[in-house]
C-alpha cells in the first residue's frame, strides 16, 4: 500500500456535535435519539429476515435522516447487504417494516456494475439512465465528481475510480434525498479512497442529502460519518467514530500521519456470539424505544 | 425489373418484422436470451397446433401461446432446483414435440408443416402483413414506453429497483413484446429461425454503435437490408426464402466484422 505523505490537516468536524453517542450493546439502535433535528428519511423498524431457515438479520433497527452520514460496517455475511436490500425494497422482510419518507428520492451507487461489451454505451448516454438528464446538466455532474474527461468515453472503458466516479455523478443528477452507497471505496487504491471520501462530504455540503454506506472495513470509516453502525445479524454497536488521531488503531495504520478523509471506529462490543445474543449490565429492552 | 405482387408483399412483411426485430433483438442480446427468445419461438408451433385443434386465430393463437409460455418459464425460474437453460429446453422442446404431436392427430387438415417451421413469406397475404404492421406497430410502442425502464434494469436490476422502477411490470411488458414479434416473425422465417432474426442484426449493429440507441436502429436497418437481400437472393437462385433471408443476415455480419477490423487498422495505422 503505498501512503501518501500529506500533512494536511483534518478538514472535518464532526458535525454530530457535543452529542456523546449512548451505547448499551443491546441490539438497538438507540442513537435514533439524538438525531432527531434532522428530518428522518427512511428507518427499518425491528427488522428479521430469514432464507430458508437461515436467519440474515434479526430485529435491525436503522433511521437515516436528512444531512446525515451513516456507515454500516460488519463483517462478511453480517446481513449488510441484506439489510441494504430490504431498505432499497429489493427483498421483503419476513417481520418488521420499511418505512420511506413520502416521495423519497434514491440515488443508489451499487457495488458492482458490470456492463457487459455488448452493451455500447458512453458515459454520456450513462448519465441519463434511467431519466433523460440535460447535456449541461450531466457535464456539471461530472465535473463536479472530477470526471468531466470520461464525457465520450465508453464506460467499458473506464478505471474502476473513473467508473465509480461517474457511478457518484448519476446518482446525484437524480438529486436525491438519499444517497445509498454499497462500499464506494472498494477495489480503489489508499490515495483513491481518501479522495473519494472527501468527495462524497463535499457533494453532501452542496446538496444536503442524507448518505447510508455500506463499508468492508471494520475500523476505518469517512471522517464525516456521523454515525456507525455494526451489525452481525443484529445490531452489535453503534455511535460516532473518533475522530483524534493519537488513537493506537490509527498510529498503527498511518504512522502518526493524519490523513484526511478517515476516522477510526471503536468498536463497543459487551457481547459474544458463541452462546447467543448476551446483553450488557445497563440494557433494558423496554425503556429506549424508537423514535 | 418489374416485381411480382407476391414479391413485393413478401418484401413489405420481412421489412416490418426485421423493423421491430432490430430494437427487440438488441434488449435479446443485452439480456443474453437468445434461449429464452428461441423457446417461445417453439411454442409458437404450439400456439399453431392448439390454433388449429380449437379453431382460432392462428396469429392470436401463437402470441397467446407465447405468452403463456413466458409467463411460465418467468414463474418457474423463481425455483433454484433447475438451471434455467435446462428449463427453456425442457420448455422449447416439450412444446415443440408436443405441438407436432397434435398436428399429427389432427387428420382432416393438411398441415403444410415445412411452412411453420422455415417460413414461407412468399405466400404472406395482405391479410398476413395487416396482421405484422399492427403487430409491429404495438410492440413497437411496448417497447418505446418501457425502454429507458428496461435499459436501467438490464444494467443493474437492484438499481432499478431501489430507484423505483417496477420490474416486475416492465420485464413483464417485455416478454409481451417478444411473444407479438416471434407470432409475427414467424410468417417470414419459420419458428427454427425466428432467434436469427432477432440476435444477428443486433450482433452485428454492436460495431458501428456508441450507444443503446443507435444500436437499435442500425439492427433495423441492417434487418432491412438483409431481408431485401435475402429474398432477392431467393428469387434469383430458387432457394428458400427464409433461410435465404437468414444466410443474408449472416453474411453482413461477417463482412461488418471484417470491414470494422479493417477500419481499425487504418485508424491505428493514420495515427
Amino acid at each position: 500500500m503505498v501512503m501518501e505523505k500529506t500533512n494536511t490537516p483534518h478538514e472535518s468536524s464532526n458535525t454530530s456535535g457535543t452529542s456523546q453517542p449512548i451505547e448499551c450493546g443491546c441490539g438497538h439502535d438507540h442513537l435514533n435519539l439524538q438525531f432527531a433535528s434532522g428530518e428522518p428519511l427512511i428507518q427499518a423498524c425491528n427488522l428479521t429476515i430469514k432464507f430458508g431457515g437461515h436467519t440474515a438479520i434479526r430485529d435491525v433497527s436503522l433511521t437515516v435522516h436528512k444531512k446525515e452520514i451513516v456507515t454500516l460496517i460488519g463483517p462478511n455475511g453480517a446481513g449488510k447487504s441484506t439489510l441494504l436490500r430490504a431498505l432499497l425494497r429489493a427483498i421483503k422482510p419476513t417481520s418488521g417494516e420499511v418505512w420511506r419518507r413520502h416521495g423519497l428520492v434514491i440515488g443508489y451507487v451499487p457495488q458492482k456494475l458490470n456492463i457487459d461489451p455488448i452493451m455500447p454505451m458512453t458515459v454520456e448516454r450513462f448519465l441519463s439512465i434511467p431519466d433523460h438528464r440535460p447535456l449541461d446538466e450531466r457535464k456539471e455532474a461530472l465535473s463536479n465528481v472530477g470526471a468531466s474527461h470520461t464525457l465520450n468515453q465508453s464506460v467499458q472503458s473506464l478505471s474502476g475510480g473513473e467508473f465509480q466516479r461517474v457511478l457518484l455523478a448519476r446518482a446525484i443528477l437524480r438529486k436525491p434525498d438519499l444517497l445509498v452507497l454499497d462500499e464506494p471505496v472498494q477495489g480503489v487504491d489508499f490515495q483513491g479512497q481518501t479522495e473519494l471520501y472527501k468527495l462524497i462530504s463535499r457533494l453532501k455540503e452542496q446538496s444536503g442529502f442524507g448518505i447510508l454506506m455500506v463499508s468492508h472495513d471494520l475500523h476505518i470509516v469517512m471522517a464525516e460519518t456521523d454515525r456507525v453502525v455494526c451489525i452481525n445479524g443484529h445490531v452489535c454497536c453503534s455511535g460516532a467514530p473518533t475522530q483524534v488521531s493519537d488513537s493506537p488503531e490509527y498510529l498503527a495504520l498511518f504512522g502518526g500521519q493524519t490523513k484526511p478523509g478517515l476516522a477510526v471506529y471503536h468498536h463497543l462490543h459487551d457481547h459474544t456470539h458463541d452462546d447467543g445474543h448476551q446483553h450488557g449490565p445497563d440494557c433494558d429492552h423496554t425503556s429506549q424505544g424508537e423514535q | 425489373m418489374v416485381f411480382e405482387d407476391f414479391f413485393l408483399r413478401a418484401i413489405a412483411a420481412g421489412v416490418g418484422v426485421a423493423i421491430i426485430a432490430g430494437p427487440l433483438g438488441c434488449f435479446v442480446v443485452w439480456r443474453r436470451m437468445a434461449y429464452f427468445g428461441d423457446t417461445l419461438a417453439h411454442s409458437a408451433l404450439l400456439g399453431v397446433a392448439l390454433g388449429l385443434l380449437l379453431g382460432f386465430n392462428l396469429t392470436v393463437g401463437i402470441i397467446a401461446t407465447a405468452i403463456m409460455i413466458a409467463l411460465l418459464v418467468t414463474l418457474f425460474q423463481h425455483q433454484k432446483r433447475l438451471a434455467s437453460d435446462t428449463l427453456l429446453g425442457i420448455m422449447a422442446h416439450s412444446s415443440l414435440a408436443i405441438s407436432l404431436v397434435v398436428l399429427g392427430l389432427l387428420q382432416g387438415f393438411r398441415v403444410d408443416l415445412l411452412s411453420y417451421l422455415f417460413g414461407d413469406v412468399l405466400a404472406v397475404t395482405l391479410e398476413d402483413i395487416y396482421w405484422i404492421y399492427g403487430g409491429g406497430i404495438i410492440a413497437m410502442i411496448l417497447l418505446s414506453w418501457i425502454w429507458k425502464d428496461l435499459l436501467a434494469l438490464t444494467l443493474h436490476e437492484e438499481l432499478a429497483r431501489a430507484e423505483g422502477i417496477n420490474v416486475t411490470l416492465v420485464q413483464t411488458l417485455f416478454m409481451v413484446t417478444v411473444a407479438i414479434v416471434i407470432a409475427i416473425a414467424m410468417k417470414v422465417v419459420g419458428v427454427l429461425l425466428i432467434t436469427s432474426l432477432l440476435i444477428i442484426p443486433a450482433a452485428a449493429a454492436r460495431r458501428f454503435s456508441t450507444t443503446p440507441e443507435q444500436m437499435a436502429v442500425i439492427a433495423s436497418i441492417i434487418g432491412a437490408v438483409s431481408v431485401i437481400g435475402g429474398l432477392m437472393g431467393s428469387l434469383h437462385w430458387d432457394t428458400p426464402s427464409g433461410p435465404s433471408i437468414v444466410v443474408a443476415q449472416v453474411t453482413l455480419f461477417i463482412g461488418g466484422l471484417l470491414f470494422g477490423s479493417l477500419l481499425n487498422k487504418m485508424v491505428k495505422r493514420s495515427v
